[in-house]
Formats: structure tokens, sequence, C-alpha cells
């Protein structure tokens, strides 16, 4: 794509008004805007997806899949909530489909991928100093550590903040099973990530 | 109320998912314990939403590779599937531009199903 396409130029890191700009000129057929569309938000679509699937690869295979099916739907985009968190329901409603066909074709083993991620992003926490920052690449990987049922409900409710209703929508499930899903990843969460005396000598006992 | 009733509560009361009653919020306000363990899921919460802003390592070839799914109609173009193979066995810039340019020269294509 050529640097004197405009719609290029403004595609990357566009705010919310320019985006919608884009947006509104991709369904009215403009395809360069609806590539720059792409380019603005894929960082953040791939970053919801690599949460979900806790899988580069697999990831990568559902952006792809979401872009396809929201260019496909583009024109029944009303605007009611932004277009970003109408790509993240897409992208949730793929990732949920991609991991139906991943848990039928073979057992899910994300502890060892997980490891893996983390061990490859010392980038989250360079130097090891700044208790916020540790915190978050162990939170990082507990949600990997989760079920795939159970961190797609946590990482859309508590990292993108859908509504319940959307996230069950999306997921295929009830709101009552969703919110059950949310209470379990969260308990799962809060025990690994802060364990009480208690739960220690449980998991001790458990070894 | 026992400290473990209401534990249990504490999940989904720190966002208000469901909110505590009268009896399970006066529990709380006079025990230590669960005091804690509900400051410790406010703080899970808030690194959970922090995670949103943090930034993660996108391939360089994803964005051409989603062109490149539009342009097929929705399938991985075998050339594509070629790319995705060749940049994960060798991240280097200059396969990364390699792609983007196939992307380049292939654009154009796609067009708005009506």
């Amino acid at each position: 794509m050529s640097e004197a396409n405009p719609a290029h130029r403004r595609g990357a890191g566009a705010p919310p008004s320019e985006l919608a700009e884009l947006v509104a000129a991709a369904q009215g057929g403009d395809r360069e805007a609806f590539e720059a569309v792409v380019r603005a938000t894929h960082a953040d679509t791939y970053a919801l997806a690599l949460r979900l699937m806790a899988n580069e690869e697999d990831a990568k295979d559902v952006v792809q899949e979401a872009y396809f099916r929201a260019y496909r739907g583009l024109k029944r985009f009303r605007g009611e909530a932004s277009f970003t968190t109408w790509l993240y329901r897409i992208t949730a409603n793929c990732a949920a489909t991609h991991l139906g066909r991943r848990s039928r074709h073979r057992h899910e083993s994300l502890d060892g991928e997980a490891a893996d991620l983390v061990e490859s992003r010392p980038d989250v926490d360079p130097e090891g100093r700044a208790e916020a920052a540790l915190l978050r690449a162990r939170v990082s990987a507990a949600l990997e550590d989760l079920p795939s049922r159970l961190r797609a409900v946590v990482v859309l409710r508590d990292v993108y903040d859908l509504p319940h209703e959307a996230i069950a929508t999306e997921l295929g499930i009830t709101e009552a099973a969703a919110k059950v899903r949310l209470h379990r990843a969260r308990l799962r969460l809060r025990t690994q990530l802060f364990p009480t005396r208690d739960e220690r000598e449980d998991d001790a006992r458990a070894v | 109320m026992q400290c473990d009733q209401i534990r249990e509560l504490l999940a989904d009361a720190v966002d208000e998912t469901t909110a505590l009653d009268a009896v399970a919020s006066r529990h709380v306000g006079s025990c230590l314990r669960c005091q804690a363990e509900l400051a410790q899921y406010r703080r899970l919460l808030r690194t959970l939403r922090s995670l949103r802003h943090q930034p993660v390592e996108v391939p360089a070839d994803l964005a051409a590779l989603v062109l490149a799914r539009l342009e097929a109609g929705g399938r991985t173009p075998p050339w594509a599937r070629r790319v995705a193979v060749a940049g994960a066995l060798a991240v280097s810039a200059a396969g990364a531009a390699g792609a983007i340019a196939v992307v380049a020269s292939r654009k154009g294509r796609f067009r708005l199903a009506s």
C-alpha cells in the first residue's frame, strides 16, 4: 500500500473518532479504509486473542477469522457500541469456536505453553523491582494456567470489561453460567496469587 | 454468618456481580480476615484491568495475513501459509518486509459483502 494513501496514513494508532470515520468509509465500500482499520486495530485484537488462546499461532488464526467475519458483517455494525467493542465480541466468538475445535482434536496442555510464554517475555518485568509489574506478570501467567473456558470469561469481563450478557452470547452459554465461570476463575486466581496459610498447607499436602 | 460462607461471596462482591447483603456486609465490616481477602480480590481485579493496556508483541506479518485472508475470501492462501511458516522459522525484518511486499502486490481485490 502506498504512503500516498490517506486512509493508510491515518490508520495506525487512530483515535476513536478517526477510527469511526474509517469504519464509516469502509461500510461505504472503501476497501482501503478497511485496510486502515485493520492496521489501526490488529494489535489490540491480537492481544485479546492471545489472552484468550494462550497460544501465538492460534491467536493469529483467530485474528484472521475475526477480521474476515467483521468484514463480511460490516454493514450490520450500527454503531450502538464502539467498533472496538464490536470487534472484541467477534474475536471472542471466533476464539470460542476455535477452542471448541481444538478441544475436540486434542487435550489441552497449556501449562508448558504458558510457562514458555512467560519465560519469553522478560520485558514484562525487566528488572524485577516494580511490584505492580511483577504482579501483572504473575497474573498473566496464572491466567494462562486457567482452563480455557474459565480464562475466556475472566479475560472478557475483568480485562476487557465486556458485559455479562455479551460474554454469554459470544461464548454460547447462559448468563448464569458465565457468572459461575467468572466466580470460579477469580477464586482460582486469588488462591494461586494470594494463598492463605491454610491454602498453602493444602497445596503442600497435595504434593 | 461464618467466614467460610462469606468468603464464597467475595469473588462476586468485588465488582458487585452479586452484591453482599446487609448481614454479609456487617460481617466483612468487622472481620479482618474477610477484609483482607476482599482486598486481595480488589488487587487482583485492578491488575487484571491494567493488563488491557499492556502491550504484547505482535507478529510482524499479522496485518498482511489478515488482508490476505480477506482477499482469499476467508481461506488462507497457500502462499500466506508459506509466509507464516517462514516467519515462524526465521523471524527477521527481511522476512516480514517480504510478507508485506507480497500482500502489497496482491492487495485491492476484496469487496464488501452486500
